[in-house]
């Protein structure tokens, strides 16, 4: 869909729905100040929510990709500078643990009605936040390229492989895999994933105290580095963009990719029709003979802040709620795996539900996952250029980490 | 000028330094030598769209308590500093005595991320600016004699690469070297090696990153020379040539003494530039093959744990790394100051 339409369709849309939409946002009094991620799935939902103001209802965003460096200070803040922000698993960490958000229970009671009880982020028996899009890193591939190459789609990381090489040794791609190892967040990412497809678990149970120096710990990155020898050899400097373009420019016949991507990759911007006709998308495989898919779920939905006042909040609660009704959903319904009332399924979503349906784990919501993460991302380059072995890498891992938790109090 | 009439000159300069570079410099000091206060951690039911766990959770109100008892955190002295992400102390005593060659250190040292990005940091600064400064003289020499139509034109597109901001410069770059880019597909041509990549060998991105640096900082070093060699006296200049000495003579041993103090003031900048390098880090997305101090301090604050105790002591041992580089060429010009004032 061009920019352009999609541009006009949201003007009609807001126009459409403008009158209705103050009716039903049932509140009368405060102010709505969102903080978000940058793209368009929350455009959707703050665009709505926007329609809410008037009648006493104030509404500002601020919607951008570095709002997970905003959120703990502006939240922190009395009174906070945002009502509410857009939070995944991985950033409602540090605002839990600070206390920043408010419990939402009463909320939830009184505006939502209209969710469902999945998209309820409860913890210790609080709803905390409410989810509203779902996502996951899965397989895409090209079903001209699999034919020519004469093999059948993967459905394990070792099918994966064995596809690359039928590919590189039929001379059709010399690079026909990738997926986003970019050093740091990214490459980070790929390790949980495929290290809880392995079966494996991040610490000793019930404690802080980081456990991947293993055998697991070891095939993981074995198999990583066994795919990475058919990408480009540029592998270390893919993020999401970098790897979207690839596909789109017909390099890749194998990639593990973002959910939240296929939409883009599935319309017709960007791309030739022979590469858009040819991609399909299946669920996350699995490795080394595992049952789950070696993925993580993520969810993306909306928090509170607990330093405002009870009308702003009411008021962005209602808002945002507001931004989640069906009919939006139904407006929008190709942008995102919606959790909310209102979502049919696409051919966009297939990945995703897919890899949820084979069982794959959400990523873990732990206070210290953050700090082995950023560990992660940032030793095991090394490994995968070959200058150091695996368990090497996994030691340096495990050193990085322990020094940081030591210091953020998480060990003694 | 008398004593006090200087100090109310200087007054206002000197309360602003104090207020945004003393103070903030304490701030980070006192922020380097405490860690967090110890976390209160629960097991608690959590429930997202894809099931309910056991998880542990931060409790919030008995951490805050503890917070508000230790507002600055758990004094932790040096700990930060010798740590294993910094310093650290015991890892290279270990490396040190377990090593039976200096090659073997130095790899074992290389190992340390604080150490990896140290030595890039290092190299970049030492190669960069000798570069920055003869190549500098050299454009400014050549501009100098050029024909006066000319001079404004060349002038301009020499600070180019000055001008354009350097995350986007480097990006430019970066896309420009990519193995589907013109210079990179280009090379590969030339070279005949289809599977060159600048980007994916650790030795090519930092030569790639020092060439970027030479680029980007030259027309500073070119403007400052250039502006002084329009005060070279043109009588000593003649002088020099009635006395037969060539060109290569007269700049040796005429330009380059009477623009000295400028080549110590682009060197003493330079230092302190080169010493900071961060963007073209970021912009040539070469964190897998170097690293920066600066890139240091912005991965520990970047992510969803802010580890500022460890942001903050690599930014004091940055202020003391400046401190050294610049000590041998300050003592000089103090040296100087008091030849001249006797």
């Amino acid at each position: 869909m061009s920019v352009l339409r999609k541009a006009l369709m949201g003007a009609a849309f807001v126009a459409l729905s403008g009158s209705a939409a103050m009716a039903g946002c049932g509140v009368t009094a405060g102010n709505v100040k969102l903080l978000g991620n940058d793209f368009a799935a929350i455009h959707d939902v703050a665009d709505a929510a926007a329609t809410c103001a008037g009648d006493g209802v104030t509404f500002s965003s601020n919607l951008t990709s570095e709002h997970d460096k905003l959120g703990v200070p502006a939240l922190t803040a009395d009174p906070a500078q945002y009502t509410t922000v857009h939070v995944t698993a991985s950033t409602i960490v540090p605002l839990l643990g600070g206390g920043l958000i408010r419990p939402l229970d009463d909320l939830v009671a009184k505006y939502g009605q209209g969710l469902k009880k999945t998209q309820l982020i409860m913890v210790d028996g609080k709803v905390m936040a409410i989810a509203f899009m779902a996502n996951a890193q899965h397989l895409f591939y090209r079903k001209d390229i699999l034919d020519q190459a004469g093999v059948e789609p993967p459905k394990t990381y070792e099918d994966v492989l064995a596809a690359a090489k039928a590919i590189r040794d039929k001379g059709l791609m010399q690079y026909p895999f990738a997926l986003n190892t970019k050093v740091g967040w990214n490459l980070g990412e790929e390790f949980v994933n495929m290290y809880l497809g392995e079966g494996g678990s991040f610490f000793k149970q019930g404690t802080a105290e980081v456990a991947i120096n293993n055998e697991t710990g070891v095939k993981t990155l074995n198999m990583l580095k066994d795919l990475v020898a058919y990408s480009d050899p540029d592998f270390l400097t893919f993020d999401s963009n970098a790897t979207s373009k690839l596909w789109e420019s017909g390099n890749l016949a194998l990639a593990t990719l973002w959910g939240s991507r296929a939409a883009g990759l599935l319309d017709d911007t960007g791309s030739t029709p022979e590469v858009v006709s040819n991609t399909v998308l299946a669920g996350a495989p699995t490795v080394g003979g595992g049952t789950i898919p070696a993925s993580t779920l993520w969810w993306d939905g909306f928090a509170i802040a607990k330093n405002i006042t009870d009308a702003d909040a009411e008021a962005s609660f209602a808002a945002m709620v507001h931004g989640l009704s069906p009919d939006n959903i139904k407006a929008h319904n190709d942008d995102a795996v919606w959790l909310a009332e209102g979502y049919t399924p696409t051919p966009a979503a297939a990945g995703v539900t897919a890899t949820a349906q084979a069982g794959a784990k959400p990523y873990p919501m732990l206070p210290y996952m953050g700090l082995l993460h950023t560990a992660l991302g940032d030793n095991l380059a090394g490994f995968l250029q070959g200058s150091e072995s695996a368990e090497q890498a996994l030691a340096d891992v495990e050193a990085a980490y322990t020094s940081a938790a030591k210091d953020a109090g998480f060990l003694k | 000028m008398p004593h006090r009439t200087f100090f109310w000159f200087i007054l206002p300069s000197l309360l602003a330094m104090f207020l945004f570079i003393a103070m903030p410099i304490v701030s980070v000091v006192i922020q380097s030598i405490f860690v967090e206060p110890e976390q209160v951690v629960v097991t608690t039911q959590t429930c997202d769209p894809f099931g309910c766990t056991d998880q542990t959770q931060v409790d919030a109100e008995a951490t805050a308590k503890v917070r508000a008892q230790y507002p600055l955190g758990r004094f932790n002295g040096l700990g930060t500093y010798l740590d294993r992400n910094h310093l650290a102390a015991a890892d290279v005593a270990e490396a040190w005595a377990s090593s039976d060659s200096p090659g073997a250190f130095w790899a074992k040292l290389m190992n340390l991320s604080f150490y990896r990005a140290l030595a890039f940091t290092l190299t970049y600064t030492f190669v960069v600016t000798p570069f920055v400064l003869v190549l500098g003289l050299a454009v400014a020499l050549g501009v100098n004699m050029l024909p006066g139509v000319l001079k404004g034109p060349t002038i301009f597109v020499s600070l180019l690469p000055m001008i354009v901001t350097p995350l986007i410069g480097s990006l430019i770059l970066f896309w420009m070297i990519d193995s589907r880019g013109i210079i990179g597909a280009s090379l590969q041509t030339l070279l005949n090696d289809p599977g060159l990549s600048l980007k994916a060998s650790p030795t090519l991105t930092w030569i790639t990153l020092i060439i970027y640096g030479i680029w980007h900082n030259l027309p500073f070093a070119f403007i400052v020379f250039y502006a002084g060699l329009q005060t070279v006296p043109s009588e000593t200049l003649e002088a020099a040539i009635v006395d037969g000495a060539n060109r290569w003579e007269r700049v040796r041993y005429v330009v380059v003494p009477y623009i000295a103090p400028l080549v110590v003031f682009v060197l003493l900048i330079q230092f302190m530039d080169n010493f900071r390098v961060f963007e073209p880090i970021v912009g040539f997305s070469a964190q897998a093959n170097a690293s920066s101090l600066s890139y240091y301090i912005y991965n520990d604050l970047s992510g969803t744990n802010r580890q500022f105790n460890s942001a903050a002591a690599t930014s004091i041992l940055t202020i003391i790394g400046v401190g050294i580089l610049l000590a041998p060429v300050l003592i000089r010009t103090w040296r100087d100051f008091n030849r001249k004032r006797a």
